[in-house]
């Protein structure tokens, strides 16, 4: 029994075919990457598990149980075991590190107070802001405002984490830092889906990678195999032309 | 009238009702076009010109910005004959237009000015652009497409704005309501129909400013929404 | 200019100036309510504009319309409708009311448009990041857009503000005893047109000016916070 189960699944963006029949399987700790050229549908997909984008036709189960996307009750249920970190504009402006952290487990799950903060703070230190608790988002580089986003999401206690290319939107010399933060939660083995441009960084943390084209899965295989010897043309068009750059 | 609406009585006057609607219109194209003439030469002057000028043009808008229209057109129409100059109802309203666009589309002009990119100017430089050149492929398109918005966004307040010339006896299209209403008091139907009207032309005008404003500026508008 | 001289000192008699005090106080009442209200009621507009559930289709529906028609009605043609419904369904003959109606409504329109476009202004993973984490619409409206938004709709929502007190001109047109009325009262009583237009514009412009220093100050305040 996987964790998640995506069956014959078709979503829209108004009359755009954003997600073309998908069928995938997430197993519990496995770390699933998804590549792919821009207007794939890669982000689309995870913006659907969470419920932002409604499915057109086709099932979704977690951990055995069916979800109705359209059910609200059943939404509630789904973010409560699914988190997720967007590119860019994460934090909420107006609290300061700290509070972005606490305000959903805190406000939403209605957990202590006390409890919430430690756990938040323990959680910042593994990212290396400790020292930034009291400060505001528009005091913060991209990279540690990514990194809080994580810690923030973290503190949710979800059992699958969603990383929507949390680099794509940094100068380039601050992407280490978010990926070691990432890295460092691979290693604690939550399930992860990451969607990244960033390949040596896929190549390495990944179980499995998926490539995405046009809103459907052309090819789902070991990092190995699909950045040396993909099994579809496609898949090595586009590999062939990341790795050169 | 008691509490039925009779709406028949007074759709015979419709024809009527448009053409003061014409009217309306022409009162407001002549005033926007008055006020940008003289709101284009202030907006230079005050980029531009020296200290006294800028500082006159500035006394200018100040005033007019801070008054009502409506008690700056009662000023010329019945303060000004003791000077001896007597304006007609449909002169002094379009002065008092004129006068008052001129000072808000001096404003609209001139942060059209301001918001010239100097980098956009230094790229025209470094490919050889003459000056000509420069004001017509960078600094043109440019300015148009920042002062579209705004410059239609006015032109729709003016025209409502033209219904107070009513009050001085015009008969544009509040000043034909006025007349249709005294002479068949059915108040309600009138000045809603009135209202429709209005709202008819103020739709018609955005839809058609954001078509030209799409097309030919570049500068996207919304209509609703 | 002598006539005009000559009649100064009987223009300006503490009688009239009392007159010309109370007139407008009632300009800045008119607009001041019309804003207060216009404030809280638009707010609702633009929160339940807002919202995406198919439920509250025909509430979206009927608040557009709402907002378009008085948006795209002259002043003047809304306070005669109100003048009208109220005159024939014998609600009230009270002018004063009359005019704070058709001032709260139109101030309605137009704030609620300003504070949903401050709503829209920011950014839409903003609102994803929240409703992602299970915060209620309202929710999400309280602890995380308005907080923000705010910075972007005061200046325009003063902008209103101040434009408004030019507008309440209009409602001397039913009679209601704001400074454009006592403009022509004077004026009728026999005073210079010249004395009497001119000090209420001068009026207008005592009331409108400091406003309107004080709001391109608050404007570049919040410009400088915001960095």
């Amino acid at each position: 029994m996987s964790q998640i189960e995506i069956k014959s699944l078709n979503a829209y963006y108004d009359k755009l075919h954003v997600l073309k029949d998908i069928n995938l399987n997430v197993e519990k700790g496995e770390i699933l990457s998804l590549i792919g050229p821009s207007g794939s549908g890669k982000s689309s997909l995870l913006k659907m598990l969470v419920g932002l984008l409604k499915p057109k036709s086709g099932d979704v189960m977690l951990n055995n149980k069916q979800v109705n996307y359209s059910n609200n009750s059943d939404l509630r249920l789904i973010r409560e075991q699914i988190a997720i970190v967007f590119q860019q504009y994460n934090l909420f402006q107006n609290m300061n590190v700290l509070k972005n952290v606490c305000i959903a487990p805190t406000k939403i799950q209605k957990r202590d107070q006390k409890q919430v903060e430690e756990q938040a703070i323990n959680l910042l230190e593994k990212v290396g802001l400790k020292d930034k608790l009291k400060s505001y988002p528009d005091e913060l580089s991209g990279g540690q405002q990514q990194r809080v986003a994580i810690a923030r999401a973290l503190c949710l206690n979800p059992e699958i984490l969603l990383l929507d290319e949390v680099t794509s939107a940094l100068d380039p010399e601050l992407v280490q830092e978010v990926l070691d933060s990432v890295r460092l939660l691979a290693s604690e083995g939550m399930t992860m889906l990451i969607v990244s441009h960033e390949m040596s960084f896929v190549k390495e943390v990944s179980s499995r990678v998926v490539f995405m084209d046009n809103g459907s899965i052309i090819e789902i295989n070991d990092p190995k195999i699909i950045f040396e010897n993909p099994k579809e043309k496609r898949t090595l068009d586009f590999v062939s032309k990341i790795l050169k750059d | 009238m008691g509490y039925t609406l009779v709406y028949t009585q007074v759709l015979e006057f419709f024809p009527y009702l448009i053409r003061g609607a014409l009217i309306s219109l022409q009162i407001a194209i002549l005033a926007f076009f008055g006020g940008m003439f003289f709101g284009l030469i202030f907006a230079t002057i005050r980029t531009f010109g020296n200290k006294l000028m800028n500082n006159l043009v500035i006394w200018y808008v100040t005033f007019f910005t801070n008054t009502p229209q409506l008690v700056q057109i009662y000023f010329l129409f019945f303060a000004l004959p003791e000077f001896g100059i007597l304006l007609s109802p449909f002169v002094a309203v379009l002065v008092g237009m004129t006068l008052n666009a001129a000072a808000y589309l001096c404003e609209i002009q001139r942060a059209g000015f301001l918001s010239i990119r100097q980098n956009e100017l230094d790229a025209a430089k470094t490919l050889n652009f003459t000056l000509t050149q420069q004001v017509k492929y960078v600094i043109l398109p440019h300015i148009m497409k920042v002062l579209f918005p705004p410059l239609s966004n006015h032109y729709i307040i003016m025209t409502l704005g033209t219904s107070m010339a009513a009050i001085f006896g015009v008969e544009e299209l509040t000043g034909r309501a006025f007349n249709i209403n005294s002479e068949t008091f059915r108040s309600v139907e009138i000045f809603s129909l009135t209202a429709l009207v209005y709202i008819s032309i103020t739709f018609i005008a955005t839809f058609l400013l954001a078509l030209i404003g799409r097309y030919f500026f570049k500068a996207k508008m919304r209509i609703i929404q | 200019m002598e006539r005009l001289i000559e009649e100064i000192p009987s223009f300006f008699t503490i009688w009239n100036l009392i007159f010309l005090g109370k007139a407008m106080g009632v300009t800045f009442l008119l607009t001041a309510i019309g804003c207060f209200v216009g404030f809280s009621l638009g707010g609702l507009l633009a929160i339940f504009r807002k919202t995406k559930s198919i439920s509250l289709l025909p509430l979206r529906f009927l608040i557009v319309i709402y907002t378009e028609i008085f948006r795209r009605i002259p002043f003047l043609i809304s306070l005669l409708l109100i003048f009208y419904i109220f005159m024939i369904l014998k609600i009230s003959d009270n002018l004063f009311l009359i005019a704070i109606i058709t001032v709260c409504l139109i101030a309605t329109a137009y704030i609620g448009e300003i504070i949903r476009s401050g709503i829209e202004s920011i950014n839409q993973t903003q609102w994803d990041a929240a409703e992602a984490m299970n915060f209620s619409y309202f929710q999400i409206l309280k602890e995380v857009i308005f907080p923000q938004a705010w910075k972007v709709i005061l200046p325009p929502a003063f902008s209103f503000f101040i434009m408004f007190i030019k507008d309440t001109a209009l409602a001397s047109q039913i009679g209601v005893m704001e400074l454009t009325f006592a403009a022509k009262i004077l004026n009728n009583k026999g005073f210079s047109p010249l004395l009497s237009f001119g000090t209420i514009l001068i009026l207008y412009f005592i009331l409108s000016f400091p406003l309107d220093r004080f709001g391109k100050y608050m404007e570049k305040r919040l410009v400088t916070n915001r960095n």
